[in-house]
């Protein structure tokens, strides 16, 4: 498949972007503007960006407690995010979400998660709504390695198979479940193989070329459309930061994470590619100064924005 | 309309709801061919077919995770845990997401579930089918759980548990699904105006019997016994016990100056122990004339010996006993 500019550039853009994002809020976090810890994906946006963009705004995705970059790339507004995080009243959860827990019903994003496979049961309950009011999309249910060890991936795969229900599992393995090394923790062949077990097309993917991502996710999605059923990718990828804010990163070693960022960051490596292919530097860096300056933007406005007022909680947790 | 038993009212509720609402469908273990393990669901799939009673396999945790995934999507999810007990391997969906995403996600989003249960004990069926539950989801913010006693109000709290728009927990007692009754069929509400709202099931002045679910019918048993037939008892079936009607009860109190609450399950951390604490905690705690009372079951495991089991379970004397000692 050969990619339009427009998309390649598109592309770039958005894991710039997710980037960007994360980077403002580490130094936001260590300037102390931010109240609880967060699970930063730099290094993994290659996934969340190809991913995303071979949805339609009318098809759907979960999202897990490491969201940031799925709800920028399903087309959430920065500012909203940053207002979140900062419990501002303009925050996409009104300040009662914060970093884990980011739902925009207005792009397609059901919601982050904080329990480990908690989206696997929803995602399959939303592709049911979908099967049954007849609609032609599906829901990307994002999930980490550490959730297909969860018993709700076992149940939700089987009966998304057995009820054919339009809904594409795509596992982040970013290779650690918190401390924990997949190879520690899955018994038997890859993850995919797991999709597989349950008779789920499976395939497992360079999760850190973004182009590879994109295609295959339209490929899946496409073919969900037309012949029915669940599909399952493994994207193998990696995380440079810590689990959370507190992790001192004891389970790996420097040389893995540097080899990571050196030799297989999936930004790199597509600015190398672009270029090849005839992109110039400078449109290059004019995307880059548009994202900076979205950024820089976004969270003075986040910033000077009200907090979310002390409302009656009791009441708010009743629809 | 003939006397029907409370199965065949909450089976009419059911009907009723899918006839007049597309996008409503039932999903659980055997609900289709077989009718539900105590009947409930017969004969819907026949009307309704299989894109709608939807037999499930043994996922307990995917059965109510599929109800909030559809409940946030547009579909009217009502699924059946066969017996309660099972909910266990369905805390997540129910706890950490159906309760919490209306207001984690800022109130952007409604979870609209009712997760029905067989619940309680008194069938032989030993401590892993016999529990009483309940008070486990009245401590999560976010749930509201409904405990009929009786044919017609399983069938109007099950109507309003549809129109409400919050994650409801409906725990039906194995031993009142064989009640029968006249059952006025009502239409389905506008508003879910009864969850919430206690039934006061008869008028006294002596002193307030507090219960729910089937230690309704064994309270009234009580009051009808000879030993009672002297006084003046005020019985209350609170139908939700979250949230919990207690402007009715403080009314009651305010007339009668004595509290007994009865339930099946044990005590510790109970629906009774919150209601009795309410109470000493509020401005009627003056006007009581004797200490709150609390009959539950024992602290023990259900045992499958009927004569062990009876022992758990409060019993007719129990309650007469302890009105008598209390007046």
């Amino acid at each position: 498949m050969t990619l339009s500019t427009t998309t390649q550039l598109e592309l770039h853009r958005m894991m710039m972007l997710i980037r960007l994002f994360e980077e403002a809020l580490e130094e936001m976090f260590s300037r102390g503007l931010l109240h609880g810890t967060m699970h930063l994906s730099i290094g993994q946006e290659a996934t969340a960006a190809g991913a995303c963009l071979a949805l339609q705004k009318d098809d759907l995705i979960t999202s897990t407690h490491r969201g940031h970059g799925h709800c920028l790339a399903k087309g959430a507004e920065p500012y909203k995010m940053f207002a979140e995080l900062l419990g501002r009243e303009d925050g996409y959860c009104r300040g009662r979400g914060g970093s884990m827990h980011i739902a925009d019903l207005s792009n397609g994003n059901l919601g982050a998660n904080g329990i480990v496979a908690g989206s696997l049961t929803i995602s399959v309950g939303a592709a049911l709504s979908f099967q049954m009011q007849k609609k032609d999309n599906i829901i990307l249910c994002f999930f980490g390695d550490g959730a297909v060890n969860e018993g709700s991936f076992h149940e939700a795969l089987n009966l998304a198979s057995l009820w054919s229900l339009p809904v594409l599992f795509l596992c982040e393995n970013n290779q650690y479940g918190m401390s924990m090394a997949t190879d520690k923790a899955v018994a038997g062949d890859s993850i995919a193989s797991r999709g597989n077990s349950y008779g789920i097309e499976s395939i497992q993917i360079d999760g850190n070329d973004v182009e590879g991502v994109y295609e295959n996710v339209l490929n899946f999605k496409n073919k969900i459309l037309s012949s029915g059923g669940p599909k399952f990718i493994e994207a193998v990828t990696y995380r440079y930061r810590g689990h959370s804010k507190s992790d001192r990163n004891l389970y790996r070693t420097s040389d893995e994470i540097e080899y990571w960022k050196e030799e297989k960051d999936p930004i790199k490596r597509y600015i190398g590619k672009l270029i090849e292919s005839g992109i110039s530097e400078d449109q290059l860096k004019d995307i880059d100064t548009d994202i900076k300056d979205l950024i820089r933007k976004s969270v003075k406005q986040a910033l000077d924005s009200p907090l979310s007022p002390i409302t009656n909680l009791e009441e708010d947790s009743y629809a | 309309m003939p006397d029907m038993t409370t199965g065949q009212a909450l089976n009419n509720a059911l009907s009723l709801i899918l006839e007049q609402n597309p996008t409503a469908f039932i999903a659980g273990e055997d609900i289709g061919i077989y009718g539900g393990a105590f009947g409930v669901t017969e004969g819907l799939l026949a009307q309704f077919g299989e894109e709608r009673i939807k037999d499930t396999p043994i996922s307990e945790d995917v059965i109510a995770g599929l109800a909030v995934g559809a409940s946030m999507t547009g579909g009217k999810p009502i699924v059946e845990m066969q017996f309660s007990d099972f909910i266990v391997n369905a805390m997540d969906p129910i706890v950490n997401q159906a309760a919490k995403l209306h207001f984690m996600y800022g109130g952007s989003v409604n979870v609209p579930i009712i997760v029905r249960g067989a619940s309680g004990a008194g069938t032989g069926a030993a401590a892993q089918h016999s529990q009483s539950l309940e008070s486990w989801f009245c401590h999560v913010p976010g749930l509201k759980v409904v405990t009929p006693s009786n044919p017609q109000n399983a069938y109007d709290l099950l109507l309003h548990s549809f129109t409400d728009p919050n994650p409801i927990i409906f725990m039906e007692h194995k031993l009142i699904y064989k009640i029968k009754d006249y059952v006025e069929l009502n239409d389905i509400p506008k508003e879910s105006s009864m969850l919430g709202k206690a039934n006061i099931v008869s008028e006294g002045k002596d002193i307030t019997i507090v219960s729910y679910s089937n230690m309704v019918n064994i309270s009234k048993e009580a009051i009808v016994a000879k030993e009672l037939q002297d006084y003046s008892i005020e019985l209350i079936d609170l139908q939700t016990v979250s949230p919990i009607d207690y402007d009715t009860i403080k009314t009651s109190l305010k007339k009668t100056k004595k509290l007994l609450v009865c339930q099946e399950a044990p005590s510790n951390s109970s629906v009774g122990t919150t209601v009795i604490s309410k109470i000493v905690e509020s401005e009627l705690f003056n006007e009581l004339e004797i200490a709150p009372k609390l009959i539950s079951g024992l602290h023990s495991p259900m045992p499958s010996a009927k004569h062990l089991e009876l022992n758990v379970i409060p019993q007719v004397e129990d309650i007469t006993n302890a009105v008598k000692s209390m007046l």
